[in-house]
């Protein structure tokens, strides 16, 4: 170890990889539900999810929890993913896949932008 | 990518009651969900909640399972990491409430709400036998900001300020320490840890060790620099084998890593740590005695001056803390001395870590700010008596300390509380007595650890203890007379006047304090010939009351034929043939039999 900087560089790419064991404030954490009953993992909710924890990690994202549930209710539009602000207002977002994700991680946990077209309102359209 | 980190704890107590054929269960069950991808199994150090072990953790939810066993982790696996839905029946039972919600963090809990983790913050939280997860949780940086901006002068100032007092029991200011070793003008000089935990119950620095190794290796560093040493000891006893595998696991990474070795950090500071293991020795947790251990010799402490700080290991200037004080050191570097003496009392700051054993629910390790009071720590943290017993005193800082009795359960524990009240803070043992605990008995069996203990150099420890464990030997067997009472008081006095360590001086303390709070159970045993609690056989005697129902068990149960009596009429027990071993009391089925 032959500076500071050398230790710091350890630490960041460490960080990642250790995010997932509680966020400093509980209380501004964004969290991500994924369905992962039996119907939403026949849909594809495991690469759903796989690929919000991997975008999440590469941005950096401190305060976003992804997590799983079981079965949401609506089987037909699994996979389904919530995504719950830390003032409970809640997002539902249907039948989704991998390329969904991407999007929805850049505008709605990003720019806090809800992408209106995968939600479930627009489901049927 | 990994979606979820599975903490299991692996530390010695977790250990014992199974925590590897756990974790050698998940890994096979994930395999077989082909998981291996997603899912992280960690070991960790000590989450603390020992009584309910092995403890384990399932992140991101925080979901706290306890007393898991290999025959749930299926169910575990294909509900809660497949489906994710928490096994709830699995769940610690205090994490959820008595409407069954459960806690949003493990930190709400009654266990841990009232505690402030800092000696402790990494143990459970991260892997001690991998350096990177200590870097993520700030490791090594406390190290970086002293050599590259501080002065020697400014940490020890920095430690001063802090208030931070010794942890292994004596309580001698930690910045006091580290100035006289830095006055030493000699071009060599060693620091040492004393890792030496003899306490019969305490068991703090061991889950330090195992659970976050770098800490030491850290604070050993930085108090190098301080004082102006380049080598440091870490003494440690063999019968910790977990924490010394861990600890050379945690020095060679350091040393892989450079930040033990030649000019750290590009630095012209060099520093390297070596560990020596110790027999278990009680009187070598005493730091004159740890050193001659360390030189090879027969581990007997020697006479102060010279002091260590003057020659110490090889006769060369030695500064010595304890484990705990150096797991606070890279703490107080980084958030600074004013967030540690913001904590506590006003003449003991910081926190303290506790191993809560004997008569309580929640036996563990537990680390609260100074100034708790002791009904916090037994009935909020630790849960409490178990079986309904009421509270009768509790035992802190092991064979040097003494009791506290339940009238006294509102003192704050601090330093200079607890000396007031006779007892000591000592290492941190803190053992809970119920009403079925003899006082007297207690006290002689911590004068048996000591007489086991006493290295033999002084008479006074050597033949006073000897002669102390005697006087209550008759006491508890009921030949006493008053004035042998009087004759233990004034040997004890004698013996902590005279003899030479810390071992001897404070060996009467237990007969001390337990004579100051429950005389009249001293009295009892020599006046009355009666064990008020129910403990000293030779005081005892079984008795069959009208309950009986002749039923004959108790008869053929007692296995020196001691019970006699026809079927259906009353038993009688023969007090001269009967041994007492209460194989009839706890036989019989109509409580018919008591001790009086």
């Amino acid at each position: 170890m032959k500076s500071l900087e050398e230790l710091r560089a350890i630490k960041a790419k460490m960080q990642n990889n250790v995010q997932l064991r509680g966020v400093d404030d509980a209380d501004s954490v964004v969290r991500v539900v994924v369905g992962m009953a039996t119907c939403g993992i026949a849909a594809g909710a495991r690469p759903v999810l796989n690929k919000f924890i991997e975008e999440v990690q590469n941005r950096g994202l401190k305060n976003v929890l992804v997590t799983q549930t079981g079965c949401i209710g609506v089987c037909r539009l699994e996979p389904i993913v919530e995504i719950i602000t830390p003032t409970g207002e809640k997002t539902t977002y249907v039948k989704m896949d991998a390329d969904k994700v991407s999007k929805i991680v850049h505008e709605h946990l990003v720019n806090n932008r809800v992408v209106e077209e995968y939600t479930i309102a627009n489901a049927d359209k | 990518m990994i979606r979820s980190h599975i903490l299991v704890c692996g530390g010695t107590g977790c250990t014992s009651s199974g925590s590897q054929k756990v974790i050698d269960a998940l890994n096979s069950e994930l395999a077989e969900n082909n998981l291996q991808d997603e899912v992280k199994v960690v070991m960790t150090g000590c989450f603390g909640l020992c009584a309910l072990g092995p403890i384990m953790i399932v992140y991101p939810e925080g979901a706290f399972y306890s007393r898991v066993e290999p025959s749930m982790i299926p169910e575990i696996v294909s509900e809660h990491i497949i489906k994710g839905r928490v096994v709830k029946k699995y769940l610690y039972t205090e994490s959820t409430d008595e409407n069954g919600v459960e806690h949003d963090s493990l930190n709400d809990t009654a266990f841990y709400k009232k505690q402030k983790r800092v000696a402790l913050r990494n143990c459970g939280v991260i892997n001690p036998e991998n350096i990177d997860e200590y870097i993520a949780y700030d490791g090594y940086e406390a190290l970086g900001k002293v050599l590259t901006t501080m002065t020697p002068a400014e940490v020890i100032q920095c430690i001063k300020d802090s208030g931070l007092r010794g942890r292994g029991g004596a309580g001698f200011p930690t910045g006091l320490k580290w100035d006289f070793a830095s006055r030493n003008k000699s071009k060599i000089k060693y620091v040492c840890c004393n890792a030496d935990e003899g306490d019969p119950g305490a068991f703090m620095d061991r889950s330090v060790l195992e659970g976050d190794p770098h800490a030491i290796i850290e604070a050993m560093s930085i108090a190098a620099y301080a004082v102006g040493a380049c080598r440091g000891f870490v003494y440690i006893r063999a019968e910790y084998p977990i924490a010394v595998h861990r600890l050379q696991i945690a020095i060679n990474q350091a040393k892989e890593y450079g930040l033990l070795g030649d000019n750290i950090f590009g630095t012209d500071f060099c520093f390297d740590i070596e560990i020596r293991l110790g027999a278990g020795a009680f009187v070598c947790g005493e730091e004159t005695a740890l050193m001659t251990s360390i030189e090879g010799n027969r581990g007997e402490p020697r006479p102060r001056p010279p002091f260590p700080s003057d020659k110490g290991i090889f006769s060369i200037p030695t500064m010595n803390n304890n484990v705990e004080t150096y797991a606070n050191i890279p703490q107080i570097i980084l958030k600074g001395a004013d967030w540690f003496a913001g904590m506590g009392t006003e003449n003991s700051k910081g926190t303290k870590v506790f191993a809560l054993g004997g008569k309580i629910v929640n036996t563990g390790l537990v680390e609260i700010p100074m100034g708790t009071t002791l009904r916090e720590i037994i009935e909020d943290i630790g849960g409490g008596i178990p079986n309904g017993k009421k509270f009768k005193a509790a035992q802190t800082g092991g064979p040097s300390g003494g009791c506290i009795p339940a009238s006294l359960i509102d003192t704050h524990i601090d330093y200079d509380s607890l000396a007031a009240i006779g007892s000591m803070m000592g290492s941190g043992g803190l053992i809970v007595m119920d009403e079925d605990n003899c006082m007297v008995d207690i006290a002689k069996f911590f004068l048996e650890f000591t007489v086991d203990e006493s290295c033999g150099k002084c008479t006074p420890c050597r033949v006073g203890t000897k002669r102390l464990l005697e006087y209550l030997d008759k006491i508890t067997s009921g030949k006493a007379t008053m004035q042998d009472l009087d004759d233990l008081e004034e040997l004890c006095y004698y013996i902590k006047d005279n003899a030479l360590c810390g071992l001897g001086q404070t060996a009467p303390n237990p007969i001390l304090s337990t004579l100051k709070y429950f005389r009249d159970e001293y009295v009892a045993h020599i006046v009355d010939k009666k064990c008020p609690a129910g403990v000293c056989k030779s005081l005892l005697q079984y008795k069959i009351t009208d309950a009986c129902k002749g039923c004959t068990l108790c008869a053929r149960k007692c296995p020196v034929n001691a019970i006699s009596g026809a079927v259906k009429e009353k038993h009688v027990i023969d007090p001269a043939k009967c041994i007492k071993c209460g194989v009839c009391m706890s036989n019989c089925k109509f409580n018919a039999i008591i001790k009086e």
